[in-house]
């Protein structure tokens, strides 16, 4: 039985050929097609961000780039006097006051002879964290030995002298010397801080959850200033009497604290992404609590926090800048300081364009890093 | 069935069965909340003994089995394995766990780490073997389990009947003196059911003792030497495999049986 009106047979092995996809599928104007002009919102859309960018990018490069003054002017660079405001042109921005300044920008009241150590233990943390974080994983083990001990101690012993060296005193520290110590150490800290305080938080023994959730919840009620504050004349006020606690330390132990309690949060909420037969797998084989928690358990939870653990990162690191209410020069208060001197009156708007700019280099470097992470950590389609 | 074949070659009551005893469950109760789980459980399990447990869901097989290496924890009765009891003495969890290794439903493997690295993981860490000693011996069982090429993939990348073959290599991988599997085969597609039961059946073969929660009956009457048949938290009815399907005694047997062998 036959039926005329089938133009194929129902069943047939040859293959079909691939044909080229139609010119309204595939190539650039398709692209243009479906992704600016696929409907009238989207033309809409398409046409308003065209004029956004036309009304703010050009004027945003006339002053950042081509009215801007690049150079000393000549008196200057033969060392006549001193380089000042007036020196910039009008309706741009005025580099040279960064250039004249940049020293203090990253060193603070650091003494100049000095400087090298603050180079050297920049260059020791770089090679730290690039020895954790990108170097090949048969180097990890010595990069978290030289990080984790042998940095802080020589670091330590570099920025604060003695034992040799010229003490510099940390109301000397400042600029981004000082935001980045601020941010090491609050960074590096919170972090095993935050998951033993998550993996407390979700403990069965009822005096750790509760010590855990007091204080978790009561530093994340409080606000960053407020902690620093406390940090700074509260806690003076319960040590006793002519025990004195340097600034800076108050400082960081505030602020550990309160990117800890955040971190916490972060971490538990990874915690409990983790399905119960990751535990009971575990558990079943023998491996101990600590041995779960460590192998098992939380490289899986703290890889589904990464985008929470960076995005705090990120917000940490840009809440370093209140430790200037307490009386600390950091980068951003530096750069303050720097435009509030007679020479330099007026120049805030290119100070704070820099500060912008450094603040947001550093950031999107860490995103971009996290984003890379969670690519490489992907192991597979995971159906559970 | 697809044991078919090898039920002829071996049934199990040709296999061995020690006298020694493995695994002791005494008046064994326990509670979910208000909820009576396992009712007065009395079970002895010899060395070398391989034996189905059967029933309807929510019977209780699975709660029973867990209690043997304390994922759940039994509130009142004893159970011991090789003469170690299972209380609140951690060490004895752990001691207990290590001669224990579990199957579970849905593998439960670790998705971050290589499939060799979920073998070698629990002998580096609990046996404090070398690395290398236990490279080979992973390899050494996922060649018994016939996947050797898999094991620098990732167990994400992998179909559900490999994992579970995976999953049983790593219990394995303990030398354990005990295997539970808790419903090994439930999570799988039909055609990857195959595969994870003749690795089990090979297993059986190899004198392992084994107590399994499946409904696999081709399996059960291949290799068990004993059926027991659990409703509502209690042991119904317990018989060597021929008995158990062809002569069952309670009520309650003749209806489950009739409802799982008429699908």
């Amino acid at each position: 039985m036959t039926d005329q009106t089938l133009s194929t047979p129902p069943v047939s092995d040859d293959r079909r050929p691939d044909l080229p996809p139609p010119i309204t599928v595939a190539g650039p104007i398709a692209w243009v097609r479906a992704n600016l002009f696929s409907s009238p919102l989207n033309i809409a859309l398409t046409l308003l961000s065209a004029f956004l960018i036309y009304v703010i990018v050009p004027p945003v490069l006339t002053w950042g780039i081509f009215n801007a003054t690049w150079t000393f002017p000549p008196e200057v660079v033969t060392g006549e006097r001193a380089p000042k405001f007036s020196d910039c042109a009008p309706g741009g921005a005025c580099w040279i006051f960064v250039g004249a300044r940049l020293g203090q920008f990253i060193y603070g009241f650091y003494p100049e002879p000095e400087r090298w150590r603050v180079i050297l233990s920049f260059v020791m943390a770089m090679v730290g964290i690039y020895g954790l974080l990108g170097a090949p994983v048969r180097f990890r083990k010595a990069s978290g030995i030289f990080f984790f001990i042998i940095f802080p101690i020589v670091s330590f012993w570099l920025l604060r002298g003695g034992l040799g060296l010229l003490p510099v005193p940390t109301e000397q520290w400042g600029g981004f010397m000082l935001t980045l110590v601020i941010s090491i150490v609050g960074i590096v800290l919170s972090l095993p801080i935050g998951i033993v305080l998550a993996l407390g938080r979700r403990s069965n023994l009822p005096v750790i959850h509760l010590l855990c959730v007091i204080f978790i919840e009561f530093v994340r009620g409080v606000p960053l200033i407020t902690v620093l504050f406390m940090a700074n004349i509260l806690l003076p006020l319960f040590l006793p009497p002519g025990m004195q606690v340097n600034v800076l330390l108050r400082v960081l132990v505030g602020i550990t604290a309160f990117a800890a309690a955040y971190m916490a949060e972060v971490i538990r909420g990874g915690l409990q992404a983790i399905p119960k037969g990751q535990y009971e797998g575990a558990m079943a084989m023998g491996l101990s609590y600590w041995q779960m928690m460590r192998l098992i358990i939380l490289p899986q939870a703290l890889t589904v926090a990464i985008p929470g653990i960076v995005n705090t990162f990120i917000g940490f690191f840009m809440d370093t800048t209140l430790v200037s209410m307490v009386g600390l020069f950091d980068f951003l208060n530096m750069v303050k300081a720097g435009y509030k001197d007679a020479n330099w009156v007026g120049a805030e708007i290119t100070g704070y364009a820099f500060c912008a700019v450094v603040y947001w280099v550093i950031c999107f470097s860490m995103s971009r890093y996290s984003m890379y992470l969670e690519r490489k950590l992907h192991t597979g389609h995971k159906k559970r | 069935m697809a044991t078919q074949a090898a039920a002829q070659a071996t049934t199990g009551a040709e296999l061995k069965v020690g006298t020694d005893v493995m695994i002791e469950l005494s008046n064994v109760n326990k509670w979910y909340g208000q909820f009576h789980v396992l009712k007065d459980i009395n079970l002895t399990i010899y060395r070398g003994e391989r034996i189905v447990v059967c029933g309807p869901s929510g019977s209780g097989k699975s709660t029973m089995i867990r209690c043997i290496n304390r994922l759940e924890e039994h509130q009142r009765g004893k159970i011991s394995v090789e003469n170690v009891e299972l209380t609140h003495d951690l060490k004895n969890i752990e001691q207990v766990r290590r001669e224990v290794g579990m199957v579970f439903q849905h593998f439960n493997l670790f998705p971050h780490l290589t499939v060799l690295e979920n073998l070698t993981l629990a002998p580096i860490w609990v046996r404090k073997m070398p690395k290398k000693e236990a490279d080979e011996v992973a390899m050494h069982y996922l060649q018994r389990v016939r996947i050797p090429e898999q094991a620098k993939k990732y167990p994400g990348q992998l179909s559900g009947g490999q994992q579970q073959r995976v999953a049983i290599a790593r219990s394995l991988c303990m030398n354990p003196k005990v295997m539970l599997f808790d419903e090994p085969t439930s999570a799988l597609d039909p055609e990857m059911i195959k595969e994870v039961l003749e690795v089990m059946i090979e297993l059986a073969r190899s004198g392992m003792t084994m107590l399994c929660v499946t409904h696999e009956m081709g399996f059960a009457r291949t290799v068990a030497n004993r059926v027991i048949f659990m409703d509502r938290g209690e042991i119904i009815e317990q018989n060597t495999p021929e008995e158990f399907f062809n002569h069952p005694k309670s009520e309650r047997t003749k209806m489950f049986l009739s409802q799982i062998l008429h699908h």
